[in-house]
């Protein structure tokens, strides 16, 4: 106690004695902007707020004489709102960093503003590869995954095992499009066919009319281009109807697994995705989630998106320590980092590139039998790895500008 | 063609589900003169209700069809006791307020405890399966949902329509002082009443359970269509709503075939056309 005093003296001295000069700020601000009430609210919502907040705690940086203030909102899944609070919280709460801001569609509202007002956004969220890609920007970090990562590590593996004919089930909004166009660009490569696709609004709660023409359409695979609650009343409803005792496979481009959680084993068993991020992957992860999951509600396990805030922050923290204090430009903080290395328990050594794609493995899960599963959240069988280098779009096929080619 | 047929049937299916959720609401407001906004959080509550007995008392599928709607609709009539009874009279606007409130408090505590993914509820095993049609795959358990809730609608329209009780509360909301000069408690039966809307939605939601995950927002992404259904069969008529409630699920099931972008609206669409044309509803007499 007595070193955290006298060092909060030391910083405070410092900053004094700096006499105000920009380098030796020591205030940051980070806003966790999420969906807090809506269908993705428990990838993101509050487990993200709550991993920032460790970041926050785990950083040490307040005993060096930093202020870091964090505050979170709900964007309710609908850009324009979105964005009036991104606009709010640059203008006058002087935001620095935006974290999570899942939902492409908010995301890529967000990424417009954060450029044009020179914030900084680390994505852990969104999964559109157009923000590093022809939307790419100076300020924008996609931390996580995108839709090239999951349509080129479970496309491709589900292609390999047979299923060369595709159907689609889309959400119909930027994210839902991005997953159809990466994946059916990757079924295509690998020999395979798509066959038809079928859009669906957000949020819907009945799948079977969508399941029905899925099923008339005979494709081998059944490609699900949604998320959160869409997802997992698409697989409810699939296994009612038939789908998979009929001999197509479902394919859940997106799970989480608070997805998987959420439909118990005994429906989700044997479906395989992509993942960045999974607590039971080895000691640093599973020593995070523990700490982590003590602090939740339901004790739930963390996702790969609130595992992305923490990793991101982490990184931001140590980048802008190593700077000696926050010089509140978006743009030079985000070059500055893509400068050091990533390193973290969760997500393992790995590096930012040009276009703002951090890179990291991407693992194929499958998930468990019930008879498998050793206790709750026990969900996991890792039956594939892509290397960081080749789990996302290479930058030689990029369209963004930041790219030098 | 047969997909065409697929799509019909599904859509009665939601049909179902829209018919039982607006039946109970144009009971509430055919009688009590309440636009119950907390609706769609009661459905939820009894998607809930099935879930706990399941899962803490083991009572299964069969006994929650019964004991979940008389246990929401308690807490229903705990609400119009409490806070409801004293809106009587007052303009629409407060009840409609009040009871929005009160959806956004249950949905919240339950968000609070369970998160928005939701948890699992399993088909019983006897409902279990489906039958080749030859034009589709029918799961049994969406069939046993259309017939059952059919059977619900009727009874309850034979209820009342055309028995004495009914004939009762249809009395008491014309002349509440008249009827109780008769020897009838009015305000009982109005509890009572509002009790058997509310069971009505907790019973939608137990039917709901085994196929739709058991979210706390299930009830709130269904409420305003179904509200839409009640706008356009018109407000308080108990056989309107029934007939406007699958026939718009079938509509909507044919606009997820033709032209699935718009099937969230199309629903919207027809209300604005019905209110322009006929603004009572398409059974509604004018007030």
């Amino acid at each position: 106690m007595k070193h955290r005093i006298s060092a909060l003296f030391l910083g405070a001295a410092l900053t004094v004695s700096a006499g105000g000069a920009l380098a030796q700020d020591k205030n940051i601000k980070v806003g966790v902007l999420t969906d807090n009430s809506g269908l993705y609210s428990d990838l993101g919502g509050a487990g993200s707020t709550l991993a920032a907040q460790m970041a926050i705690e785990d950083s040490g940086l307040a005993a060096k004489g930093w202020k870091i203030d964090l505050i979170s909102a709900d964007h309710q899944n609908k850009p324009d709102i979105g964005a009036t609070i991104a606009r709010q919280w640059i203008d006058v709460e002087k935001v620095d960093i935006f974290m999570d801001v899942l939902n492409s569609g908010v995301a890529l509202a967000v990424n417009n503003l954060v450029k044009e007002k020179n914030a900084i956004m680390i994505n852990t969220g969104a999964a559109t590869s157009d923000l590093t890609n022809a939307q790419c920007s100076p300020n924008t970090i996609h931390w996580v995954y995108d839709t090239y990562m999951l349509a080129n590590s479970t496309g491709q593996a589900l292609v390999k095992a047979g299923g060369d004919t595709w159907y689609f089930l889309t959400a119909d909004y930027a994210f839902g499009h991005a997953l159809e166009r990466d994946t059916t660009a990757v079924v295509v490569k690998s020999g395979g066919k798509v066959i038809g696709t079928v859009k669906h609004p957000l949020n819907s709660s009945d799948f079977s009319s969508f399941l029905l023409q899925a099923q008339a359409s005979k494709a081998k695979i059944v490609g699900m281009a949604n998320a959160g609650g869409d997802t997992t009343n698409t697989i409810k409803q699939a296994s009612e109807f038939g789908i998979v005792a009929g001999g197509q496979k479902l394919a859940g481009l997106l799970l989480f697994i608070t997805d998987v959680h959420s439909l118990g084993l005994k429906v989700a068993q044997g479906l395989s995705f992509t993942e960045t991020f999974y607590w039971d992957l080895n000691d640093g992860t599973r020593a995070f989630s523990k700490r982590f999951s003590e602090r939740t509600k339901n004790k739930a396990q963390p996702s790969m998106v609130q595992a992305g805030v923490y990793s991101g922050l982490v990184h931001y923290f140590k980048t802008l320590d190593a700077m000696g204090g926050n010089p509140h430009d978006g743009a030079k903080v985000v070059a500055k980092m893509k400068e050091a290395p990533t390193d973290d328990a969760l997500f393992g050594k790995g590096s930012i590139r040009a276009d703002g794609r951090k890179i990291h493995p991407a693992y194929l899960f499958e998930v468990k039998k019930p008879s498998e599963s050793r206790g709750p959240w026990d969900y996991y069988k890792l039956i594939g790895t892509t290397p960081a280098d080749q789990a996302f779009r290479p930058l030689s096929e990029s369209a963004c500008p930041l790219v030098k080619k | 063609m047969q997909a065409l047929y697929a799509q019909l049937l599904v859509g009665l299916i939601n049909g179902s589900f829209y018919a039982l959720l607006s039946l109970g609401l144009a009971v509430i407001f055919g009688m009590l003169n309440i636009i119950n906004f907390a609706h769609g959080a009661l459905y939820m509550m009894g998607a809930f209700c099935a879930y706990f007995l399941l899962n803490i008392a083991g009572i299964g599928y069969w006994p929650a069809l019964i004991i979940a709607p008389i246990v929401v609709g308690i807490f229903g009539m705990i609400l119009e006791r409490t806070m409801l009874q004293w809106l009587t009279g007052l303009d629409h606007l407060y009840g409609l307020l009040l009871t929005f409130g009160i959806a956004l408090i249950v949905q919240g505590v339950f968000q609070n405890y369970f998160g928005s993914s939701g948890l699992p509820y399993a088909i019983p095993d006897e409902l279990r399966g489906g039958v080749n049609l030859g034009f589709m795959f029918l799961p049994i358990y969406r069939g046993w949902v259309v017939i059952f809730s059919l059977v619900v609608c009727l009874a309850t329209w034979y209820l009342i329509e055309k028995t004495r009780l009914g004939a009762n509360l249809r009395a008491a909301t014309e002349n509440p002082t008249l009827v109780r000069a008769f020897g009838i408690n009015v305000p009982r039966m109005i509890t009572l009443t509002y009790g058997l809307g509310v069971g009505l939605a907790a019973l939608a939601g137990v039917l709901s359970a085994p196929i739709n995950q058991v979210r706390p927002l299930m009830g709130a992404d269904l409420i305003i269509v179904v509200f839409a259904v009640v706008v356009i069969g018109g407000m308080g008529s108990i056989m309107g709503s029934i007939i406007t409630g699958f026939a718009l699920g079938v509509i909507e099931g044919l606009t997820k075939y033709f032209y699935p972008e718009a099937s969230n609206t199309v629903v919207f669409v027809l209300m604005v056309l019905v209110l322009l044309v006929k603004p009572t509803g398409l059974t509604g007499r004018a007030a």
